[in-house]
């Protein structure tokens, strides 16, 4: 799809021979899977569960913002240690589910969805290869994510802070709140030991997907001719091998502060609590980037598939996304403007950030225009990919806002920023997930969900979320701080407003299992390219679902002649 | 790419190479992770980050002297203040509040700590300055902060703190606005190193 209207021209065998689709048994082959689609399908099933955990716990919270004052955490509820009229523990709890939700979705459900789903069930299968380069590496990659949410889950029903079950120390474990001082429980060592293994996790998937997409690319497929989709993975591997080291570090150091008596982020011992604040966004900034960059790529896909149109400046799409990762490693500290930064460095960091909204722009302007002139068909794919470009702009144009280190000030640890993040990640990233599932579901199933669903599914998403999040730009700008479970009466308006929106979101994710259930149920049978002559890629050359294994005689890709 | 194709048995051997590589990436991005630790605290030494103050010698100390009379001197209001960690045991005070200097000129100030415990404790002395574009102007010849600090049961000591500010703060336009400059003490109690420390 990269160059030409014709897209790849390919040769294959008839892949419907019974070899390639011997399967083993089931235990087998779930528990010990060596196969990039079965092991990107446990991917994609882990991430949905992990979805439901952490967007249970955002309900929750979302009702107990629903009103002035605390109501249900001081529900009783023993196992988390909340009960009536203990307010510690109540308060304790909630700083409990910001952490949960936050590490669910960034590292239990985004990640393994976008990266471990996606890109395990499509990056081999774009480029030609019969699977990824190290399987076995795979299958533990999956494993240890799974025994990381594990240990994340252990860790709410374990003492944490004073007062409570649980960590407590929001997403970015900050010291001295992680630290014994603040979190003396074991709890904060369940959360940390969990970030270590989904990071081992990642570190390992990292590897696998560069190895496979430098070594084993069909022939014919050079770099500048894979798909944006892959090329999306191949930044983000890197970003991943890049950034998460740094993050385990820190980590790291933080669980020998609480245990064995070091004193990295211990002022008392000559540590500086700061320094853990750089390692943390060195590691943080990355991987926003990490998140939405794959969403990019299924979008790229999406968007050209159904304008018919190869992607407009294919080069300038693939290097803005290189831009994009490379830069993002020297924006960190706009993280921590409040901090006390020097003048000069604040405006370093202002600028640097706002240099990202260059190669930001380049691809939302490359969308609008491969869409330009285009056959366009909005079938649900492309209307979730469509509403993946508008709110990720609305996410995109607060980012500039907030880059402002001046501005930061006022803003900082506001709901401003709140609905900064979510519109580019809960609805950025979530919207290119839905329209990479809608996209690929026939595919991977071989079973067709129902268009009309998935197109009710995308409006009432789509309604629900602006009503959860927009408020929330008025809070923030209203002065209302993160992370508080109760707040005064002037932020009662439109906290309710969101927190009806999060009901309306609700029930478009109850249409979408009931969309998937229909097409696993009694959806139609899929074809090899549903899509019809705009899905030029190579997995619309296969059958659906494709074989057990795939090109076992390699595709050749031909050189098209002009370019 | 071809080539995968017509020797099936170099691809493994090709990507384990590749992997290789890029679990030295891993690594090489853990060490640097680790590496930031000294590199942090040298760099705020350096610079003065975060409101580092710096450590000067007496040679350091007259060549500003000098640097002070040709400034005409030119005074600032520094602010001193002192606290305690809840881990330690102490009273702490500055020996006064404010002090007017100039430029340059070398001035010595007392903090009164007093041990309020029947046992004798060890303890060290944090410390920056506020504003912290100030840190690399705030030089320190002596100070009681160098060192662990150990007060007998119910003793009481004055301790000394001699330094100067930069003349050369004058010339930063960073420090044009700041007329008042904090200098600020935490004790905390000293992290035993000989096997029964408590955390």
């Amino acid at each position: 799809m990269a160059t030409t209207a014709e897209g790849f021209d390919v040769h294959t065998e008839d892949h419907g021979h019974h070899d390639a689709d011997h399967k083993p048994g089931f235990f087998a082959r779930w528990f010990m899977s060596t196969n990039h689609k079965d092991i990107g399908t446990l991917y994609l099933i882990f991430s949905i569960l992990a979805g439901i955990v952490g967007g249970v716990i955002s309900g929750i919270m979302r009702a107990e913002l629903a009103e002035p004052g605390i109501q249900i955490l001081t529900s009783s509820i023993p196992l988390v240690g909340v009960g009536p009229g203990n307010m510690d523990a109540a308060l304790h709890h909630w700083n409990v589910l910001i952490t949960a939700h936050g590490l669910i979705m960034v590292f239990f459900m985004v990640m393994p969805a976008m990266i471990g789903g996606f890109g395990n069930w499509f990056v081999p299968i774009m480029i030609g290869a019969p699977d990824m380069a190290f399987p076995r590496m795979n299958n533990i990659s999956f494993w240890l994510t799974v025994a990381g949410f594990t240990s994340l889950m252990f860790s709410m029903f374990v003492p944490g802070g004073p007062g409570g079950l649980g960590a407590a120390t929001g997403w970015t474990v900050y010291a001295p709140l992680s630290t014994i001082t603040g979190s003396p429980g074991p709890a904060v060592d369940f959360a940390i030991f969990a970030l270590h293994l989904a990071g081992a996790a990642s570190i390992m998937g990292a590897i696998n997907f560069i190895t496979t997409i430098f070594n084993m690319r069909a022939p014919g497929m050079t770099l500048h001719k894979m798909p944006l989709f892959v090329w999306s993975v191949l930044v983000t591997a890197f970003l991943l091998l890049l950034a998460l080291p740094v993050l385990a570090a820190a980590i790291t150091m933080l669980i020998t502060d609480r245990n064995f008596g070091t004193t990295f982020f211990e002022p008392a011992g000559g540590g500086d609590p700061v320094l853990y604040q750089h390692l943390f966004w060195f590691f943080g900034h990355p991987e926003v980037y990490i998140m939405i960059l794959p969403g990019f790529g299924i979008i790229s896909q999406i968007v050209s598939t159904f304008s018919r149109k190869p992607v407009f400046g294919y080069l300038g799409m693939a290097y803005a996304m290189v831009a994009i990762g490379v830069v993002g490693f020297i924006v960190w500290a706009h993280h921590m403007y409040t901090t006390g930064l020097s003048v000069d460095t604040k405006m370093y960091f202002t600028a640097a950030t706002m240099v990202i909204a260059v190669p930001t722009g380049v691809k939302i302007f490359s969308w609008i225009a491969t869409m330009w002139g285009g056959s366009l068909e909005f079938k649900s794919p492309m209307v979730w990919a469509l509403g993946f470009i508008f709110l990720f702009t609305i996410g995109g144009v607060t980012g500039v806002v907030l880059a402002n280190g001046g501005v930061d000030d006022n803003l900082h640890d506001t709901y401003y920023v709140v609905a900064h993040f979510h519109y580019v990640l809960s609805l950025g990233a979530v919207t290119a997930m839905f329209a990479g599932f809608y996209y690929w579901f026939p595919k991977m199933s071989g079973r067709w969900h129902s268009e009309l669903l998935a197109h009710v599914h995308f409006w009432i998403f789509f309604v629900g979320v602006n009503v959860i999040f927009f408020p929330m730009h008025f809070l923030g700008l209203d002065g209302m701080p993160r992370r508080i479970p109760d707040y005064p009466e002037a932020f009662a308006y439109w906290n309710g407003i969101a927190s009806m929106g999060y009901a309306i979101m609700a029930v478009s994710v109850v249409i979408f299992f009931i969309n998937i259930i229909y097409a696993l149920v009694a959806g139609k049978k899929a074809e090899a390219n549903y899509w019809g002559e705009g899905a030029t890629t190579l997995e619309w050359t296969l059958s659906s679902p494709p074989p057990f294994h795939q090109f076992e005689t390699l595709p050749v890709i031909e050189a098209q002649g002009h370019h | 790419m071809a080539r995968s194709q017509a020797h099936p048995q170099s691809l493994q051997a090709r990507n384990s190479r590749v992997g290789f590589y890029a679990l030295l990436i891993a690594l090489a991005a853990l060490g640097l992770g680790f590496a930031a630790v000294p590199l942090y605290r040298l760099f705020c030494q350096v610079t003065g980050f975060a409101g580092t103050t710096q450590v000067a010698t007496s040679a350091d100390a007259d060549l500003a002297a000098q640097m002070a009379k040709s400034a005409g001197g030119k005074t600032i209001s520094i602010r001193f203040d002192a606290n305690v960690a809840p881990d330690i045991p102490w009273t702490f005070e500055p020996g006064q509040t404010t002090d007017t200097v100039a430029f340059g000129q070398r001035e010595m100030v007392y903090f009164t700590a007093r041990n309020n415990a029947d046992v004798p404790v060890s303890g060290n002395a944090t410390f920056n300055v506020e504003p912290e574009q100030a840190g690399r102007y705030f030089n320190k010849i002596q100070c009681f902060c160098f060192t662990e600090q150990t007060l007998q049961p119910g003793q009481e000591v004055e301790m000394p703190v001699l330094f100067y500010v930069d003349p050369a703060a004058l010339d930063d336009p960073n420090m044009k606005d700041v007329q008042q400059i904090t200098l600020s003490y935490t004790f905390h109690k000293a992290i035993e190193t000989d096997g029964n420390s408590d955390g």
